[in-house]
């Protein structure tokens, strides 16, 4: 039988508080007194929306809508970045796009997420996993799909893989992901 | 650049929550201590204090900017000069070292440095939220940013390419666990096993809860001085212990932010740009790299921290050391997951890439004189995490490299009895040891060396 949790999940929220304990008198032995009572918290919200830009990393982005997957050049040295980068960081060059959609690929390393930021948990269980592509010198993140969660193996390190797009683009990094080559 | 003296510091408890308390009176109760260490009051050492140093990580977490001028105006130290450090996780370490060169260029004769983190203030998963928007917001936290799964991706590449068990790993977390049981301030206390750590509920494969560091609320001060501002304080009726503790070694280092980008570089460029004059200097060491490198190892990859061995390397060449291993008695190491333990040990040159695993269960970071449940092949050389680290003693961003700090500077006194209660964690005979503050997936990374005098 499985076993049941021990404590209950603590979350903020509950009851709109009018009115605090306060000593009736403020003579000084009640104002001492209050050197013992426990703080009040409140809760604060915070939301906020960001106009955020890709700047020069736009194309990438662009592409993934299109379903190609590009990386970044430097068109003297050949060194190549699976993520954009304007420039490259050893020859201070301006890169050029090249398209590794059907570079061959490979799980580089992995990890299964059971926890997250609050923006991912409802996502959980999800696996995350750094790829590596033939002529690409550096790695790319990435959500790995089509492996079994439960049940993580190094053995899913070297795993050829591919890249598959969100047919509904969300203009993120996720619109690619990648499954096993089988 | 003059000599440094780390004379006094002061830690408050560190707990997940400490809502008695605004992060100002919090840094004021590790200030006091430090003040009141060196037998000074309040209003003596706030006439000679020329300056300060704040460090704290997140603006998030506090819902406030300008946070440090709260805290300076707190402890009563305006108009004097202070300025705010920021470096993710390796903030206090950054901290420290601006204190450093506060002192060593002239520019004060005494500067204090504090740090806090209020984590509570947020549920923990918004917390790794915010932490995780210290990785890149277009590229690496739109896919699921979680610290700890950053970790654990480096940490499965450690495993394959050198075949380091999550056993290994544990053994880190139990001599934290329980050096920590010995360290008051220590946000954990609880004896632990090996099995407990496994049986600890995953959070990102193969790192469970107890592989991990936790969130706090806490603080940290420290008092650095020149010899000229030691005469000051002293005039005014401080009683300073001695033999001082001096700063002899300063080394930092940074990688790139998105940890994919990081080169994965060939045998020849390792030995000529990151190897340690020790290793380059071993044919045995050369050959056993050249080995590893046949069989695809690249360097740093994400199995390793470039920026660390940077850091470890101009400290070292600062201090004068060899073989830090058997030439430091401690280090205070930024072991945020048990992983990166292991990872540091070989970037910090404490044993050769690819053996971190076997140096974490060989006993050689371990305490003597504790019982640790465990059967060590080897004998203590370099107590690592002798106060038990970020995994035991918990992790308030800005306070941590200063707790560090505090805690190595009571072991450089031989103090740790006065403000443990307890002698379990002094290291007997402590000449020399290291701090070493981390950031990110490591991004920031500083070391510093802390010697006894005489």
């Amino acid at each position: 039988m499985a076993k049941l949790p021990s404590q209950r999940e603590e979350t903020l929220g509950g009851f709109v508080v009018h009115g605090v304990p306060f000593p009736i008198g403020a003579d000084e032995e009640s104002l001492e007194f209050l050197k013992k009572m426990a703080p009040i918290q409140i809760e604060q919200e915070y939301k906020i929306t960001y106009l955020h830009s890709y700047g020069q990393d736009s194309p990438w982005f662009a592409a993934l809508t299109n379903k190609r997957l590009l990386a970044s050049r430097d068109p003297e040295s050949g060194y190549t970045t699976a993520n954009p980068r304007g420039h490259d960081m050893y020859s201070g060059a301006e890169t050029k796009w090249i398209d590794i959609t059907n570079v061959p690929a490979h799980v580089h390393a992995f990890t299964v997420c059971y926890f997250g930021s609050q923006e991912f948990l409802p996502e959980c269980p999800f696996v995350l996993a750094l790829i590596e592509f033939e002529g690409v010198n550096t790695l790319l993140l990435t959500r790995l799909m089509g492996v079994d969660p439960d049940a993580p193996s190094l053995n899913w390190i070297g795993m050829e893989v591919k890249p598959r797009f969100l047919r509904n683009s969300k203009l993120k990094p996720t619109d690619v992901y990648f499954v096993p080559n089988e | 650049m003059r000599p440094v003296y780390a004379i006094s510091g002061g830690v408050s408890k560190f707990a997940k929550a400490r809502p008695d308390k605004t992060f100002q009176a919090i840094i004021k109760e590790a200030y006091d201590y430090a003040i009141a260490d060196i037998g000074l009051d309040f209003r003596t050492f706030t006439k000679i204090v020329d300056g300060s140093v704040a460090s704290y990580f997140s603006d998030h977490f506090t819902r406030q900017l300008m946070a440090g001028i709260m805290a300076q105006d707190y402890l009563g130290l305006c108009p004097k000069p202070g300025h705010r450090v920021e470096g993710g996780g390796a903030t206090g370490g950054l901290c420290f070292q601006e204190a450093w060169k506060s002192v060593a260029s002239g520019h004060m004769d005494v500067c204090v440095a504090y740090g806090f983190e209020t984590m509570s203030h947020v549920e923990t998963w918004k917390g790794n939220e915010f932490i995780a928007l210290a990785s890149d917001v277009s590229f690496d936290y739109p896919v699921g940013g979680f610290y700890s799964g950053y970790y654990a991706m480096m940490v499965t590449r450690h495993m394959k390419e050198f075949g380091t068990t999550v056993e290994q790993m544990a053994h880190v977390s139990v001599k934290n666990y329980i050096n920590a049981f010995h360290n008051p301030y220590a946000q954990k206390s609880q004896r632990i096993t090996i099995q407990d750590v496994r049986n600890a509920p995953m959070v990102a494969w193969p790192l469970t809860r107890l592989d991990i560091c936790v969130m706090s609320d806490g603080a940290a001060a420290m008092i650095l001085c020149s010899e000229e501002g030691l005469q000051k304080l002293e005039a005014a009726g401080a009683r300073v212990t001695r033999p001082l503790v001096k700063v002899t070694g300063i080394g930092r280092g940074t990688d790139a932010m998105r940890m994919a980008d990081r080169p994965h570089v060939d045998y020849d460029f390792f030995m000529e740009n990151y190897a340690t004059e020790q290793e380059k200097s071993s044919d045995e060491t050369k050959a056993y790299y050249k080995k590893l490198w046949e069989h695809g190892t690249r360097y740093p990859g994400v199995h390793s921290f470039r920026a660390g061995r940077a850091a470890g390397n101009m400290a070292w060449k600062h201090a004068g050391i060899q073989d830090p291993l058997h030439e430091l008695d401690f280090i205070e190491l930024h072991d945020a997951y048990t992983s990166s333990e292991i990872q540091t040990y070989e970037d910090l040159g404490l044993c050769r890439y690819g053996e971190g695993g076997p140096f974490a269960e060989s006993g050689k970071a371990f305490l003597p004189n504790i019982d640790y449940g465990l059967k060590l092949k080897d004998k203590p050389v370099c107590a690592v995490n002798p106060s038990g680290g970020l995994i035991a003693c918990g992790h308030p961003v800005g306070a941590t490299g200063l707790m560090q700090g505090v805690f190595a500077v009571w072991q450089l006194q031989g103090s740790i009895k006065k403000h443990f209660r307890d002698d379990q964690l002094q290291v007997q005979n402590a000449k020399r040891g290291a701090i070493h503050s981390h950031a990110g997936t490591g991004t920031y990374v500083t070391v510093s060396v802390l010697e006894r005098e005489g």
